[in-house]
Parts: structure tokens; sequence; C-alpha cells
């Protein structure tokens, strides 16, 4: 029952995340907003025992593709500035 | 407007099936038969206490070898593509300071990051994780480098070494599978141990460092290559 609540708070926190990134004003926060809905969708991977695949959408999900987000980013911003 | 409601009804008809998948599911009561065979045969063939690690390095090992082809092969033509647009040997006057708090966060951070990824990748037999894993993370720890310092170089020959030899010796045990125990990839070629010891389940630590290694090289070297290219 309380498994049941959090995975469907999960999952509304997930949609929320994903619209924010996609409709937010601002780049960075995005780009953390996309990084969020890896990091609940490792968290609903390990509610439903798949640690393994859990710790993969974590570490590439959430961690290198936000990494590597903000680093195009600033790459972007230093275009700008030439 | 006609895209927009096109990409509603799709993610709407996407819905659908996928409501239609999960009202319809059942959990299973009890496993299925490679499922048994899987969890009742692994602690005493293999020996590996993670019964996943068991079957990505050992019973499809041969499928784990082509994923990391694969992944060695993106590396590859990504290096090539982005190899149009090197850099100029100076560096571009004007580049914007990165803050403080990531120039020393970076500092204290990165060690921490590697050591998390070796751990995950050596323990890949007895917890959850592994090899791709720690290799990511490995990775994302190079990447947090380039982050602080955009002009960082990173030794392209250090990182092709580690991502060769590593290959050279994944095959390598493999091959000595085949000689020493029951065929290609096979961990018994190193004694099984105590299940659930760091050095048990025969080859798989070895083979999981190998390919932790092995794609935290790969991953790193598309990501210097990335960094290095001026145009894109």
């Amino acid at each position: 029952m309380i498994l049941t609540a959090m995975t469907l708070l999960l999952c509304v926190a997930m949609i929320g995340a994903a619209l924010f990134a996609v409709l937010g004003r601002s780049l960075p926060i995005a780009i953390l907003a996309a990084g969020l809905v890896s990091l609940v969708a490792s968290l609903l991977f390990l509610i439903l025992a798949s640690p393994d695949v859990a710790m993969t959408e974590a570490a590439i999900g959430s961690g290198l593709t936000t990494f590597l987000f903000f680093f195009v980013l600033s790459r972007m911003r230093r275009g700008e500035n030439d | 407007m006609t895209k927009r409601i096109i990409a509603l009804a799709l993610v709407a008809g996407l819905g659908l099936l996928f409501a239609g998948l999960l009202l319809d599911y059942r959990p299973d009561v009890d496993l299925n038969l490679s499922a048994r065979y899987y969890a009742e045969r692994t602690a005493t063939e293999i020996g590996a206490a993670n019964i996943v690690t068991a079957i990505i390095v050992t019973y499809r090992g041969l499928d784990t070898l082509g994923e990391v082809t694969v992944l060695f092969l993106a590396a590859t033509i990504v290096g090539l593509v982005l190899a149009r647009g090197r850099r100029r040997e100076q560096p571009p006057l004007g580049l914007a300071p990165v803050g403080e708090l990531l120039a020393t966060g970076s500092r204290m951070l990165t060690p921490l990051i590697l050591l998390l990824g070796v751990y995950i990748f050596v323990n890949g037999h007895l917890t959850p994780g592994g090899g791709f894993q720690g290799g990511a993370i490995l990775a994302s720890g190079v990447l947090l480098l380039l982050l602080a310092d955009p002009l960082r170089h990173f030794s392209h020959g250090l990182i092709s070494a580690v991502e060769s030899l590593a290959g050279v010796f994944y095959v390598a045990i493999g091959l000595a599978g085949l000689v020493l125990a029951g065929g290609f990839l096979d961990n018994r070629i190193l004694p099984l141990g105590e299940l659930g010891a760091l050095f048990s389940a025969g080859a798989i630590p070895v083979i999981y460092s190998l390919i932790g290694l092995k794609v935290g090289a790969e991953f790193a070297s598309m990501l210097a290559n990335l960094a290095k290219t001026e145009e894109l």
C-alpha cells in the first residue's frame, strides 16, 4: 500500500519534472529537471526490484548526461561571447 | 498547430498501448524455465552472489563482448567525425573563467567519483552494478575535470592504451576459458572461491574490471574529442 502510494507520487514527480524541462524558460534549470526525470526513473526501477538497471539509469541518465549538457551549454555560451 | 495535434495523438496512442499492457499484466506465480535455471545454478556453477552479473558476464558473455564492441565502434566514429574540427593549438582568448565553487569542488570530488566507479566494477559480482555503470561513473569524473578546466589536455595515448589493452585482455580471458574450462568466456579458469567473498566467482571480477576500464576509456575519449573540437 505504502509502496503503491510512493510509486504514484514518484510518477507524478517524474511527469512534473519532465513538463518543467520542456516548458521551462531557463536552460540550466531545464537541464537539471531532465536529470531529475532520470533520477526518479532510477528510483522507480529500484522499487520494481531491479537495482542493476537503476544504477545504470542513475549513472548514465542523471549523471553523465546532465554533466554533458552543462558542458555543451558552457561551450555555447563561450561561442556567444566571441 | 497540426504538429501539436499530431504529437498529442501520438502520445495518447502510446499511452493507450501501455495502459493495455499494464491492465493485462499479472505477475508470474513461479519463475519461468530459464529464470529458474539461473536462480538455481548460479551459486554452484558460477559462484557469483549477483545473478544479474553471472548472466551478463558468463551465461551471456558473448552478448556483452558485442555490446562493448558496439560502444568501441561508436567512440571510434565520434573521434573520426570530430577530427575534422580540431582546435588550433593556442587557447582562444577571452575565455570566461569558471567559478571558484566548480574549480575547488571538482578538485575535491573527482578522486571520490573515480573511487566510487572502481568500487562499483570491482564489486560487480557481489552488489548491483558492474563494468558499464562503473565505467560511466569514471567517465563522469573525467567530464567534471573538463567542466572545471575546458582547456585541460588528456593524453590520448594513455586513454587508447587503457582501452585497447582492456579489450585484448578481455578476449584473451575468453579464449583461455575455451582452452582451460568449458567454453568461451567461461569464468572457471580461476578458482570459484567462497560465495560472497571479494575474490570469488572465478574470472568475473577480472572481466568486469576490464569492461569497466574499457567503457570508462571509451566514454572519456569521446568527451575529450568533443572538448577538443572547435567547430561543429
